[in-house]
């Protein structure tokens, strides 16, 4: 009992010491910045004891961020989008070729493709949606949780793309929402990551908090 | 033996129910009476080695009777002969089942009967197999528009009408310069 005490303050002082000095390294950085030449040239006799402006506690600097609820949810949420590849004619052959090494789309966090629609955030529709697979891909998109983006990829699922046929829905954006089209027939997996990215950037922007609570607010008002 | 002494063989054995025979750069072809039509495929198939289906489709003579016409690619396994034998089918009428003769026709003829709408009389399992069961219409039938018809099928699958933007398009395999060769809509002469 007594060393495992023993152990469990020395552990603790180990930490506190890296800390306190971690933090002052980087007050210190941060001081120099903003101090006059002048004052650079003192001496740094004993940098630790450097007099600070505020009061501050080391032991909660750097554990606290200031922002906006919104901000910090638009952040996580577009910086971890697990596609439902919803492949359905070549484009999905692109939509392979994107997640895999040469283009590796995990670099943007959306390497986890789920094949289940309740753990997709983005629908990518990637082929031609002929009237015998749309309620299927409606079905999937109903299926899938809030929140959650459609990327639509390519001529085919944008338009229809050549298939001016009695068997093509002409853009899938006759059955669900679609955020972010995509051109090319199939787009190169450059422009799907493109595609990706504007979608990201759509994400930044949304005020997903206030949308959700605005029944709520108004409610209460 | 080859295809052509087998078209001689089965002319001189079904007489008047083959209406005619045409070789066309190697290529046999025989027009037989639609009564017949299971006979003769029964003999290529169980007596003259032709123990392969490559395909059954289907033409549309819309405006002419009888309107449709159904034509068989039949080969030897070893490739060494092919012969087409064709029918004529009235609208109302019905073509004979051959998926006694090759197991293989079942979904030729299932796509023959989805798309142009000509029945198979014996057919095990005749239903549509491209469209849903339900769709009111036979696209390849030469009335049917290629920009699709309305149609309507709760919680199974609807059909709109696409834009054609003055189509169909149309390519012209020999024209002078890209612009005449690309699918543009034309007006065909």
């Amino acid at each position: 009992m007594a060393m495992r005490d023993q152990v469990e303050k020395r552990r603790r002082q180990a930490v506190g010491r890296r800390g306190h000095g971690f933090f002052h390294k980087r007050l210190e950085r941060i001081g120099r910045a903003v101090e006059s030449p002048a004052h650079r040239k003192r001496p740094m006799a004993s940098p630790t004891t450097t007099t600070l402006h505020t009061a501050y506690d080391s032991k909660i600097e750097g554990n606290v961020i200031v922002t906006r609820v919104d901000a910090a949810i638009n952040w996580m949420r577009k910086n971890s989008l697990w596609p439902m590849p919803m492949g359905l004619a070549c484009c999905a052959i692109e939509l392979m070729a994107t997640a895999s090494s040469r283009f590796d789309i995990s670099r943007f966090g959306m390497e986890v493709m789920r094949f289940s629609p309740r753990q997709a955030d983005v629908l990518i529709v990637s082929g031609t949606v002929t009237y015998k697979m749309a309620l299927a891909v409606k079905r999937i998109w109903d299926q899938m949780p809030e929140p959650k983006w459609c990327v639509a990829m390519g001529a085919c699922a944008s338009s229809g793309g050549m298939y001016r046929s009695y068997a093509v829905l002409q853009g899938i954006d006759r059955l669900i929402p679609v955020d972010v089209y995509i051109s090319g027939c199939p787009p190169r997996p450059e422009a799907l990551i493109e595609g990706l990215m504007k979608l990201q950037k759509k994400i930044e922007g949304e005020e997903s908090t206030m949308a959700q609570k605005k029944v709520f607010f108004e409610d209460r008002s | 033996m080859a295809a052509a002494d087998d078209v001689k063989q089965l002319r001189e054995l079904f007489g008047t129910n083959v209406l005619e025979t045409v070789e066309f750069r190697g290529e046999q072809t025989l027009r037989v009476e639609l009564g017949a039509l299971h006979e003769v495929l029964a003999k290529c198939r169980n007596e003259l080695g032709y123990e392969m289906l490559l395909d059954v489709s289907s033409l549309d003579h819309f405006g002419d009777d009888p309107r449709f016409e159904v034509v068989y690619e039949i080969a030897t396994v070893d490739d060494s002969k092919r012969l087409r034998v064709k029918a004529m089918v009235a609208e109302d009428g019905s073509a004979p089942s051959v998926t006694d003769l090759w197991a293989g026709a079942d979904w030729h003829e299932r796509e023959v009967y989805d798309m142009m709408g000509i029945p198979f009389a014996g057919h095990p399992n005749l239903k549509r197999i491209l469209m849903w069961e339900g769709y009111p219409f036979f696209p390849l039938r030469k009335d049917f528009p290629l920009a699709g018809r309305p149609s309507e099928m709760p919680d199974v699958a609807f059909t709109g009408v696409a834009p054609l933007e003055g189509g169909p398009f149309v390519t012209c395999a020999g024209g002078e310069d890209t612009v005449r060769r690309e699918p543009r809509a034309r007006v065909l002469e």
